[in-house]
């Protein structure tokens, strides 16, 4: 729960966080490095107090994820978008049972999403169905740029993605995470489309596809998107991290969101431990727009709208009731925002 | 020519070549780690990317731009082209090496040729060089009904400021490779399909095209970021670069 200076409450939903393993154990092969270095640079976009050592960002603890988003990082309620990388780590890079373990710990603080990959075919189906029977997901995370043998990634336009996007829904698994990266295959195609959401949001109009990094790096091609399919949900996390270098930039990027979506289809996620959540929801919840920047879109960016990305947009969608989870959690009960209507969308 | 204006030659060529995505020279975002003239004639060039996991097909696009950028030099007879640290480094150095298409480097994982990707980003520059130059012009005080009937002719004739004058020699530079074999009588500001723009229509236009703009430059951000971080640890780095 976040306090402003006003003593308003802010209960904060963070929609994007891991407990990874990328030690050097647990590495398959040289990819399984090169992908957490990288990581690693990505966590240099922090402000240097909050730069960890190389040693604890490859496996950090159970205890380090408590400290730092629980308690140091304001979250009531954090959900897990494993990748599972097995091509790379011998135990996955998120492991869903360590995952799970986790949340059984904190049963009213965690949701723990699964994964599915359409390359497992048949047998991958079946397995999905006592998955689901097992850790009762409400979501998944979908990785289409993992590599498996001999495929270096899938389109969720793919027939197979169609089949499990079907068992999905048939399941009650309502919440499609899509990492939309930097995609590597078909190598001449799909790093730069993100087509393939467009596709999938307009064939299952009953799911909701949350876009992770905001289709980054094709921003544009991701709002043109957006702006059409109605269950299309931008997820900050990466972009939002760009606040400290960057604070003008981003709020270009925050405003380009709010004209194409507005402000009930947009989700915070820190990607913990890329970074922690503290400083970024500090300094999300001082920004204000320059006023170029507000006038260009014709909105501010209001403590009510925050409040929206900050939680309420993820509660709607993981179906908490935030007046009774804070009850549940001991806290006091945040002033909830207008039921907004239809948002504002680009006429 | 001593070896260190050779060197030179080679940057200044290179200077030219763009990351295809980010619109922006390679020099300037800094992926050249090396530049070496042997025996007066052969050049070999070290680059790196921001990630391991850069898609391969940008960074062909980028090593055989590089290398025929540097074999238009008269004095250039062999160029190599060294892709470092990166998932397919192999391939691709291989390839370009022996100048073979993206479909020969990649058998049988790529669906056609890299016309089309580059084609794609082309219309993006011009895009974005485009609302650069339309913004600029209407801060300046040019009237908005000017822009939507102005000749490339009459555009190329406009009194700017010097920013002015570099945003339009980029943006005619994109022009010529849209438009091609078009003449100057020809609109200097239309869609990238060569559609006129109205005058009512002018406002939504540019906010559109902006986005393509925003997107290239956060590309751009997290690019440089992501480099600064990943050459943290190499010694001797900055010394071959320009500035």
């Amino acid at each position: 729960m976040f306090t402003t200076k006003s003593k308003e409450k802010i209960f904060i939903v963070d929609a994007h966080v891991h407990l990874w393993d990328g030690s050097t154990e647990n590495q398959k092969n040289i990819h399984g490095k090169q992908f957490i270095d990288c990581f690693y640079d990505y966590h240099h976009l922090s402000p240097k107090e909050y730069i960890w050592p190389f040693e604890k960002y490859q496996k950090y603890t159970e205890a380090d994820f408590e400290k730092d988003v629980f308690g140091d990082g304001y979250v009531d309620v954090a959900i897990f978008n494993p990748q599972y990388l097995g091509d790379f780590y011998y135990n996955g890079s998120s492991n869903v049972e360590r995952n799970e373990k986790f949340r059984q710990k904190h049963p009213d603080r965690i949701i723990a999403n699964g994964w599915w990959d359409p390359r497992n075919g048949e047998p991958g189906l079946e397995q999905l169905e006592k998955d689901v029977e097992k850790y009762k997901w409400r979501g998944v995370k979908l990785y289409t740029a993992e590599w498996k043998g001999e495929s270096k990634g899938w389109k969720l336009s793919d027939p197979w993605a169609y089949r499990y996007l079907e068992r999905s829904k048939e399941l009650g698994i309502k919440n499609i995470h899509v990492h939309k990266g930097p995609t590597i295959t078909p190598l001449n195609k799909d790093a730069f489309d993100v087509g393939d959401v467009d596709d999938a949001a307009s064939a299952f109009p009953e799911l909701n596809f949350i876009v992770e990094h905001v289709g980054l790096p094709r921003l544009s091609d991701f709002t043109f998107i957006a702006a059409q399919e109605k269950n299309v949900y931008a997820g900050l996390s990466v972009a939002i991290a760009l606040i400290h270098s960057r604070p003008r930039y981003f709020t270009e990027i925050i405003s380009e969101l709010l004209f194409w979506l507005g402000s009930d289809r947009i989700l915070f996620g820190s990607d913990y431990a890329l970074w922690v959540p503290k400083w970024i929801i500090d300094k999300f919840i001082a920004l204000e727009l320059p006023e170029d920047v507000a006038s260009e879109i014709g909105q501010q960016l209001t403590l009510e709208t925050k409040r929206k990305i900050l939680g309420e947009n993820a509660a709607r969608l993981y179906n908490i009731d935030i007046a009774e989870r804070s009850q549940k959690l001991g806290l006091t009960i945040p002033t909830k925002s207008k039921a907004s209507g239809e948002r504002l969308v680009a006429a | 020519m001593t070896c260190t204006d050779q060197i030179d030659e080679v940057w200044a060529a290179l200077e030219r070549v763009t990351d295809p995505e980010i619109d922006e020279s390679v020099t300037k975002l800094e992926f050249i780690t090396r530049v070496e003239v042997e025996a007066g004639s052969r050049v070999r060039i070290e680059f790196r990317l921001p990630t391991y996991w850069c898609a391969p097909n940008f960074a062909f696009l980028m090593a055989s731009d590089m290398r025929d950028a540097v074999e238009e030099l008269p004095w250039v007879e062999e160029v190599s082209v060294q892709l470092l640290d990166h998932f397919s480094a192999t391939l691709i150095n291989r390839s370009v090496g022996l100048k073979q298409n993206f479909r020969d480097a990649f058998p049988g994982e790529t669906d056609g040729d890299l016309s089309q990707i580059r084609q794609s980003f082309l219309g993006k520059s011009y895009q974005r060089r485009q609302e650069s130059l339309m913004r600029h012009a209407l801060r300046s005080g040019i009237d908005a009904s000017w822009l939507v009937r102005a000749t490339l002719g009459e555009l190329k004739e406009l009194p700017l400021d010097q920013e002015g004058g570099s945003l339009r020699n980029l943006y005619v530079f994109a022009w010529r490779r849209i438009h091609i074999g078009s003449a100057e009588e020809q609109l200097a500001f239309t869609t990238v399909d060569g559609r006129p723009l109205s005058l009512g229509e002018l406002k939504d236009y540019l906010r559109l095209v902006a986005g393509v703009r925003r997107t290239a430059d956060f590309n751009g951000l997290i690019c440089r970021g992501l480099l600064a971080a990943r050459n943290v640890n190499i010694p001797g780095r900055r010394e071959n670069a320009l500035n």
